[in-house]
């Protein structure tokens, strides 16, 4: 198959990037979008030019490491996968393919596609956790019973592997779904009901300081994200808000 | 309190709120315009007591202006901030792929109904303005069938209220529905909430049209 790639390249986070336009040939449909990125690279490397720089870690879909906007969408054109999971027989040999680092302010391009989503952390950091004496009696989580459509909903909000293309689809970079679904993870288990309120503020607020964009209710989060993570978290997350601001 | 205030969630639900009062209202614009085509006598009788009521007057519509300026002041400071979240565009941006058109583009259609708005204000609100407050003229329990009616002779004017109105069907079928998701309402209950906010969105707007088509259609022979 060949294409035609057109991907951003920028020198370093001051520099102004440009898209450049590189042609490419051999490739398999059964190839991953990654390795179709390695063949580039191998190829620029022989010529003696700089490779391409993107993220990537476990190419198994679960790290939440690798990014990319491909032809306008996060991680591509096929629905419930990474970039890492997408296949190049989702495209047509002469195809053009647009390649550029998934664009918001708060996540502000380090080089080529690689973007810095450090963001996400901070929010993670704010309350995105639970505190347990972990001094070596730390009670088996197990030992409360939870009911089993509670404790599947927290598992699917908990599937989040932060991988930003929430922000990267939404048309105003909002992160709400990722806050969201880490809020609602331990909002719907009683061992995350002792920090509810500082945690949905902090988050919150961390998020909002961030510079993400105000959730207009599109979807787009919805559909583009790699793990399914609903719009329910969204709901979910501004009810706690609620809460949280009545009790104090 | 000022956190509160500041916060992205509470932003969005003073949209929810200031849009559902919004919504109410045009639920009851419309059952008084509809009956300008059923009974003029009963449209007459609603719209002197609308035009004289002191609560009406008063209370409900500063109300009601101050809820359109709110909706549209706070609507305009988070597409603002909503620009400033992704200050560099993605060269290809395909937003139609996971979201309909109308998700994307509420401040258009926001834009246009307000401009409508303008254009409404300056065909009943003012001249109303003016007989009660600036002339003193007399209350006239008959008189506004025939100013309505009057209203929707030119064929520009018709026109261009029923292209506002299908702009704020647009408005309404993404805005009613996502208020609710806005103030946390998503369970078993929301796809009947979203079916009735469909319903309304499209039924409500249809049925401006009609009136003022049927007015256009229908002048008062002099």
């Amino acid at each position: 198959m060949k294409l035609n790639l057109k991907i951003w390249r920028q020198k370093d986070a001051k520099s102004k990037g440009q898209m450049v336009d590189y042609p490419i040939s051999g490739i398999e449909g059964d190839m991953s979008f990654l390795e179709m990125m390695d063949v580039l690279n191998e190829e620029l490397i022989t010529k003696g030019e700089e490779p391409v720089e993107f993220d990537h870690d476990c190419r198994e879909g679960i790290c939440g490491s690798c990014s990319l906007q491909i032809n306008g969408e996060p991680h591509g054109p096929d629905r419930r996968i990474t970039t890492c999971q997408l296949h190049m027989r989702k495209f047509k040999d002469g195809d053009t393919i647009v390649i550029e680092p998934f664009r918001a302010t708060a996540f502000p391009v380090i080089k080529d596609l690689i973007v810095d989503r450090s963001a996400f952390d901070r929010i993670q950091q704010a309350g995105g956790f639970i505190s347990v004496n972990t001094s070596g009696n730390t009670v088996d989580a197990n030992a409360i019973p939870i009911n089993k459509h509670i404790a599947d909903e927290a598992m699917d909000s908990a599937t989040c592997i932060g991988c930003g293309a929430c922000v990267a689809a939404c048309k105003n970079a909002s992160a709400m779904l990722f806050t969201s679904a880490k809020v609602s993870q331990f909002a719907l288990l009683p061992q995350g009901q002792v920090e509810a309120i500082d945690r949905v503020h902090h988050m919150v607020r961390q998020m909002d300081l961030e510079g993400f964009g105000n959730c207009t209710n599109t979807g787009a989060c919805e559909v583009e994200c790699p793990k399914g993570i609903s719009l329910e978290n969204i709901a979910r997350m501004n009810r706690e808000f609620f809460k949280a601001n009545l009790k104090g | 309190m000022s956190g509160l205030i500041k916060s992205s969630i509470a932003r969005k639900v003073v949209m929810a709120l200031s849009g559902l009062f919004l919504v109410i209202f045009l639920g009851q614009h419309f059952v008084i315009n509809i009956t300008s085509v059923i009974s003029p006598d009963t449209f007459n009788s609603w719209s002197h007591f609308m035009g004289y009521n002191p609560l009406v007057q008063y209370i409900l519509q500063p109300v009601l202006i101050a809820g359109v300026v709110v909706h549209f002041i706070m609507g305009f400071i988070l597409e603002l901030g909503n620009n400033k979240a992704r200050a560099v565009k993605y060269v290809r941006y395909n937003g139609k792929s996971n979201a309909p058109w109308i998700s994307r583009n509420m401040i258009i259609t926001g834009l246009v109904v307000l401009a409508f708005l303008g254009l409404h204000f300056y065909d009943f609100w003012v001249p109303e303005m003016v007989y009660k407050y600036v002339e003193a003229n007399p209350q006239d329990a008959t008189r506004y069938y025939a100013e309505t009616v009057e209203k929707f002779e030119p064929i520009w004017r018709t026109v261009l209220y029923i292209v506002s109105f299908g702009l704020l069907a647009l408005h309404l079928l993404h805005g009613f529905a996502s208020a609710f998701q806005s103030m946390g309402l998503n369970n078993k209950y929301s796809p009947g909430i979203k079916a009735f906010t469909k319903i309304f969105a499209i039924a409500i707007p249809l049925g401006f049209v009609f009136i003022a088509i049927y007015h256009h259609l229908n002048p008062i022979t002099h």
